[in-house]
């Protein structure tokens, strides 16, 4: 299901943060964009994505995709980062009670996925607390 | 430009129907479209379908449903919006005649999803996402809905039980429909108690998967009246339009800009306010969408749409009707048919032959189809002559 290239073609993204910031209105995008979408701009310089921020709303899955069977339940949801980037991203290492919207997190390297036993194994990040 | 009206409808009842193909449900909603209309040829064809690839390994479903029908010199085209694309493909068809281009077209929708397992589907509907950053990170539909729903709650105070209120009179309306997938009322108890799915939201928020088709001919209103064979029934207005692919991408995930903005394009071309609208078919793929899409369509204020619907004003007798065919909760989600079967809800209750789900002197009926998280939405604004 994972082609090696389109895991490969992301791995700046992933591995590094690689995120990119328009020149003409400073917004910071990621995953970088051709086109900026507040501005239009079509220009922009790289940056390293903050890998702190909160929880703007979250879920616990109960029913998944095949590639994620053998992790239900897990609790997903939307991150906004301090440098004002909104991404998704699996919430783990969270005691129940302490999983909340609003609540401090970090973005870690996890392993995200496996395409079986002997394909890709694709890492990125999930939110851990801060 | 020229005024549209539906000239004839049909579709299959949804559900599990391991004995039919994708092409013989297609057929079987078109051969039942054109008998009600009582024409004898069509000029062109669309269909709406959403994943044939994934779902049958089969693409191509212009010619394969033009083929099928015995049509097969024809213009035919498939179109995909995700969970819209039998709304886009109505569309597609109102434009065309109303550009003059064809006289008499063949709209059509069709999804067969019960050739995979659960599992399998769940990964094909959430090809409908940003695969790269959504997907990737394990969230599917009920999850992106949930996330929708619990932001929902806290910034409005909606409650467990008023989702719970959607799929209640959801079912209630479905089981007055014949060709509904559930037809049996449910209790609140019930959905509160089923199986969690993505917390908030249980497995009886969720409209089901299933197997369908619907059909509907378009033409001029001028063939319409010589026909003569039912009320006419008109397209006043149609809009269409986008939201960001991703939900994280939204500002406010509880407002659903694509729906707004599909149903002032709607109401403009028509010239009519949300007050006046009779009844609303819309797209309860979850029982937060619901919710949000009366707030988007302006039917209740932004925020209100959870104790609105647990006060019954959505309910058949209510002040606004939702869903009297039962939506997708109830009448199944066969997710490229769903546009079109909403198409033929909205032309029975305008021609008054909806039977025991009948709203009463329905005169102006509105259909709203969405994909993805609501990343796309197109709206129809039907009326009687």
């Amino acid at each position: 299901m994972m082609k090696p290239a389109s895991v490969w073609r992301v791995l700046a993204q992933r591995y590094r943060h690689e995120a990119a910031q328009c020149t003409s209105c400073d917004k910071i995008l990621f995953p970088p964009r051709r086109v900026c979408p507040h501005c239009r701009g079509t220009a922009f310089r790289k940056v390293r994505l903050c890998d702190r921020g909160r929880i703007i709303t979250y879920t616990i899955q109960h029913v998944s995709a095949p590639a994620f069977a053998d992790q239900t339940p897990f609790a997903v949801g939307i991150i906004e980062t301090d440098d004002g980037v909104r991404l998704m991203a699996q919430i783990v290492d969270f005691p129940p009670e302490k999983l909340r919207t609003g609540e401090r997190v970090r973005l870690a390297f996890r392993r995200i996925q496996a395409d079986g036993d002997s394909g890709v194994i694709a890492y990125g990040h999930k939110a851990v607390p801060e | 430009m020229r005024e549209v009206a539906v000239l004839g409808v049909g579709m299959v009842r949804f559900g599990e129907l391991w004995d039919r193909s994708l092409r013989d449900l297609f057929t079987e909603a078109a051969l039942a479209a054109i008998a009600d209309a009582g024409v004898d040829h069509v000029d062109s064809l669309y269909v709406g379908c959403m994943s044939s690839g994934l779902f049958n390994g089969q693409e191509h479903l212009g010619v394969l449903m033009a083929d099928s029908l015995g049509v097969s010199s024809i213009p035919a085209t498939r179109v995909e919006s995700a969970c819209a694309s039998g709304g886009v493909a109505v569309r597609q068809g109102f434009m065309e005649v109303a550009a003059g281009f064809s006289e008499i077209v063949l709209v059509g929708g069709v999804e067969k999803m019960t050739d995979l397992s659960t599992p399998e589907a769940t990964y094909a509907l959430s090809a409908a996402a940003d695969q790269e950053w959504e997907a990737f990170h394990g969230v599917t539909f009920p999850g992106l809905y949930a996330l929708i729903a619990r932001a929902h709650m806290e910034r409005y105070g909606t409650t467990r039980r008023q989702l719970a209120a959607v799929a209640v009179k959801n079912h209630a309306n479905g089981a007055k429909n014949p060709h509904a997938q559930f037809r049996r009322p449910i209790s609140i108890e019930a959905v509160l108690n089923s199986q969690m799915v993505a917390d908030p939201l249980r497995v009886l928020d969720c409209s089901p998967i299933s197997d369908g088709a619907a059909a509907a001919v378009l033409g001029s209103v001028e063939l319409a009246r010589k026909l003569g064979r039912h009320p006419v029934v008109k397209v006043t207005g149609s809009g269409q339009a986008t939201d960001t692919m991703a939900l994280h991408d939204r500002r406010n995930i509880t407002e659903l800009a694509a729906v707004a903005s599909a149903g002032q394009r709607a109401y403009a071309m028509a010239g009519r306010r949300p007050g006046e609208i009779d009844f609303a078919e819309v797209h309860d793929c979850f029982t937060i969408a619901e919710i949000c899409i009366i707030e988007a369509l302006g039917f209740v204020e932004q925020g209100r749409g959870g104790p609105a619907t647990e006060a019954g004003e959505t309910a058949l007798q209510g002040r606004i009707p939702i869903n009297p065919s039962g939506g997708l909760k109830a009448k199944g989600h066969p997710v490229g048919a769903t546009g079109v079967a909403q198409l033929h809800e909205a032309v029975l209750q305008l021609r008054g032959k909806a039977g025991e789900r009948q709203v009463p002197n329905a005169r102006i009926g509105l259909i709203q189809n969405m994909g993805g998280s609501g990343g796309s939405c197109v709206v129809h604004i039907l009326e009687t002559e």
